[in-house]
């Protein structure tokens, strides 16, 4: 018999970042008793490495924006495939949903005239990123735990959800350890809310840290929640490349809306090389009009090096394969240059970009007021995860709802920048609002005995191997994220992902025979070992989905099907467990009310 | 390119615990959290070992590395002396869990006690404020904090005395500062820092300004300020005269 600690909710939430904490201190707000449960300690999850800013169409420094611009952006760099209501909320609340952040202590960077300065991020028309410096993840995540601790949660930290449970078709709450002592709890709650963020882990150059394990998908899948858009993983362009001890870290975005330019190693700003069709009315043609639009020119346009993710992280893949890439495998960011248009340019970089400058100075010994950066693409963020109602952000399992990172929707096949500071804020208050309407509506629910029973054992297998083989799970790990990364990256082809199929499936087995040291009390590879479990079933489910779209959109790039197909542009690739193993559907896109259509179509 | 250091690492719990030595290779750029992972993955897989971001924007790697307070994840190897051992440690102020992580959630407790954020009515008719950039930076300064409590752990009110239950340190004079001098705030917590958070302990040394990896000047820009308004309200005559006709006036 497992032994266990209870701990009884209305609303448990997974996950301290920035959707978790919102949704806590929302479910708590409408009268829930909340659980909130974290595998780090709180305000450390990846919320704090945002850097660029949080997208919102406050119009404070552009009058010409507002929500239908940002929600036609929104549309345009995630190729028609997103969810068009979430797009559509996601535009109308974040302006909202920033502000309040004001009201709670947040102190974002200044216009002139004493309101929230806005930036230029990539795809977005207007400047429109609410930010401080390049720090504005820290910001957000203090400012809601710094207000979230006020609100009556019970905040657990250090502990990490084994598996979550039924009553029924029901979700009935969750069974976790804790890191510290490594004693087990079930968490009993009418309702359940995933903030777990990503899946970066699964791949060998990613700027996400050891958290981002997949888990919240991997656990809704394991009782019967459908994910959706798992194809779609972003690498984001710019991450470091050298030295390789801190390749992948993030190099945001902010550094190229403040005018610094990509070129190769024959110093060609490559970027003005291939502008997509859809973007060529709104990009500019030439450096000088590039120029003005990062110095805040409301009639020039973007410079190219700021359209969206996808295509400058391919270009960049482009330049290196073919030769014209940097000595350490990447190409050229400079930011430096703009001391030739800037007096003071110096000091600029050093206000504007603080932690950039920090950054390489202290782990590469690159001072970016003087010369260019090396930079190359890194797995970023998941656009793909737990499909989930627009409005309600449930999931497909009663009781369970997901928001930021770990749901699917909002950013169909990209996500731009700053569009995923304001998917927590809007879509964590929503999961938040409706776990505990659902969790008032609804009565209670019962524990199965047996389920725990099959979560502890499972999580214990690591120490009661008896099999002879010992694997070690760091091993199983590693192996994942290479072959993952060769096999399943930002260039794809079918036979390649059919032999990633079959390492995942062996890597499967392996994971079965893995034995750990030690007792339970903080154990690093006890730890790793249960993570395993979370990023085989991620990986395959991205395999998978990534083998049926047979074309190129976004982020997803296929070398044997190169082009767009439009008839594939009406549909999303949908993952769910069935008896034989993991199932694969498309299922059409919902129509689009008449409205929003128009909208895109005046914005194009 | 690649070497070998020797690394003397702290394994233990509460009831005791030794330095082991580990010999790791080490590559150019290497940062001391690459090693001590590297370890981990082939020499002590139940080592345990607090860490996130890794690019020194989560605060949770610290620890003490040849008994300097730093973050495993900015502190180069090539930047350590190469002809002798490196030894990593657990910070000394927190009592240990295991290995190199310690219970810092007495600073989680803490900070809770402290009276939170109190906007004044917005300024605009829409609901919002104005502020200046000028009038915020001194605040945006401390906001940069990443929690990664090394000041805490070098503050010797905290690290010899242990006066937890009478001083909020470094970390929390800080946090403080940016409530007490952010523009739109209307809470008064001079009367708390004096006799609850334990100002007056603190004896500028400037240790938490030399670990502080964010290279916030908590001493000079935080403390001392808070310092002098506490000493205003409270010491100053004619400010004493002044508020006993005006009342408690927040200046």
């Amino acid at each position: 018999m497992v032994q266990y600690d209870t701990h009884e909710h209305d609303v448990l939430v997974i996950g301290a970042g920035g959707a978790g904490l919102r949704a806590a201190i929302e479910a708590s707000a409408h009268g829930a008793k909340v659980g909130l449960v974290c595998k780090s300690l709180l305000g450390k999850a990846h919320t704090v490495m945002a850097e660029g800013g949080v997208a919102a169409a406050l119009a404070n420094v552009d009058d010409r924006d507002n929500w239908k611009v940002h929600f036609a952006d929104t549309m345009r760099g995630g190729q028609y495939v997103n969810n068009w209501r979430m797009a559509e909320l996601h535009a109308k609340e974040a302006p909202d949903r920033v502000r309040e952040l004001e009201a709670w202590g947040a102190v974002f960077d200044r216009t002139a005239d004493g309101r929230i300065l806005q930036r230029n991020f990539g795809g977005h028309r207007y400047p429109r990123l609410a930010h401080v410096g390049d720090r504005t993840g820290l910001e957000m995540i203090r400012t809601l735990q710094d207000h979230g601790i006020h609100q009556g949660i019970d905040v657990f930290m250090e502990f990490t959800i084994v598996g979550l449970i039924k009553d029924g078709a029901r979700v009935s709450g969750a069974f976790a350890y804790d890191r510290e002592r490594g004693l087990f709890h079930l968490f009993h709650a009418k309702a359940v809310v995933i903030a777990t963020g990503g899946i970066g882990r699964a791949y060998k150059i990613t700027s996400n840290s050891w958290e981002y394990t997949g888990d919240g998908d991997a656990m809704a899948y394991d009782i019967g929640a459908e994910l959706m858009d798992m194809e779609f993983v972003q690498f984001h362009p710019t991450g470091m490349v050298w030295p390789l001890s801190v390749a992948g870290i993030l190099v945001t975005e902010g550094v190229r809306g403040e005018g610094g330019i990509l070129v190769n190693k024959e110093g060609r700003r490559f970027m003005f090389d291939d502008i997509p069709e859809n973007y060529r009315p709104q990009t500019a043609d030439n450096e000088e009009e590039g120029w003005r639009y990062t110095q805040g020119d409301k009639n020039a346009r973007r410079p190219p090096e700021l359209l969206t993710r996808d295509h400058v992280a391919r270009c960049i893949v482009r330049e290196i394969r073919e030769g014209r890439g940097s000595p350490h495998g990447g190409v050229f960011l400079d930011i430096a240059w703009i001391k030739k248009r800037l007096p003071n340019a110096e000091e600029h970089i050093k206000r504007k970009l603080p932690s950039m400058y920090h950054q390489f100075m202290k782990l590469a010994d690159i001072d970016i007021t003087k010369v260019p950066m090396e930079v190359g693409p890194t797995t970023h963020y998941m656009m793909g995860g737990v499909r989930v109602d627009g409005d309600t952000q449930m999931s497909t399992v009663p009781g369970l709802f997901a928001a930021g990172e770990a749901a699917a929707g909002l950013h169909g096949a990209n996500r731009l920048g700053g569009n995923s500071l304001s998917d927590l804020l809007v879509f964590g208050k929503r999961a938040g609002e409706y776990a505990a309407r659902f969790a008032k509506e609804n009565g209670p629910v019962a524990i199965d005995r047996d389920q725990i029973e099959a979560l502890g054992r499972r999580a214990l297998a690591p120490f009661e191997n008896n099999s002879g083989q010992a694997e070690s799970p760091y091993q199983i790990q590693k192996e994942l994220q290479t072959q993952m990364q060769d096999l399943v990256g930002i260039v794809r082809r079918e036979e390649e992902m059919n032999r990633a199929l079959e390492v995942i499936a062996a890597l499967k087995q392996r994971a079965g025979h893995v034995r750990v040291e030690g007792n339970r009390m903080y154990n690093a590879g006890w730890h790793t070992s249960i993570d395993l479990h979370n990023l085989l079933t991620v990986a395959e489910a991205i395999t998978r989905a990534a083998l049926v779209r047979k074309e190129s959109r976004g982020a997803h790039f296929r070398d044997d099907f190169p082009n767009k197909d439009p008839a594939l542009g009406g549909f999303n690739v949908i993952v769910r467990k069935s008896p034989e193993g993991m199932r694969i559907s498309m299922e059409p896109l919902r129509e689009m009310p008449a409205e929003l259509k128009q909208i895109i179509e005046e914005q194009k | 390119m690649s070497s070998t250091a020797t690394f003397k690492i702290w394994r233990g719990n509460s009831d005791g615990g030794e330095f082991r030595d580990y010999q790791a290779r080490v590559d150019e750029g290497m940062v001391v959290l690459d090693a001590v992972h590297q370890i981990q993955a082939e020499q002590a897989p139940d080592m345990a070992v607090r860490w996130n971001c890794k690019a020194g924007k989560c605060g949770s790697c610290s620890s003490e590395i040849n008994g300097m307070p730093r973050l495993m994840c900015m502190t180069r190897i090539s930047d350590l002396p190469a002809d002798q051992p490196i030894t990593v440690e657990p910070m000394h102020t927190f009592p240990l869990i295991k290995d190199l992580v310690t219970d810092v959630s007495w600073n989680f407790r803490a900070k809770k006690t402290l009276k939170p954020f109190s906007p004044r009515p917005p300024d605009a008719p829409d609901g919002t404020w104005r502020m200046a950039q000028e009038d915020i930076e001194r605040i945006q300064e401390f906001r940069k904090c990443i929690e990664c409590f090394l000041c805490q752990d070098v503050c010797h009110v905290l690290r010899e005395h242990h006066l937890e239950e009478q001083f909020i340190g470094p970390r929390l004079f800080t946090f403080s500062a940016a409530l007490e001098m952010h523009p739109l705030d209307t809470e008064n917590r001079l009367g708390d820092l004096r006799k609850l958070n334990g100002i007056g302990y603190c004896n500028i040394t400037k240790c938490c300004t030399k670990v502080c990896p964010e290279e916030i000047h908590i001493t000079d820009n935080a403390i001392i300020p808070l310092k002098e308004r506490v000493v205003d309200q409270f010491f100053d005559p004619l400010t004493r005269i002044f508020r006993a006709i005006t009342g408690n006036g927040k200046r």
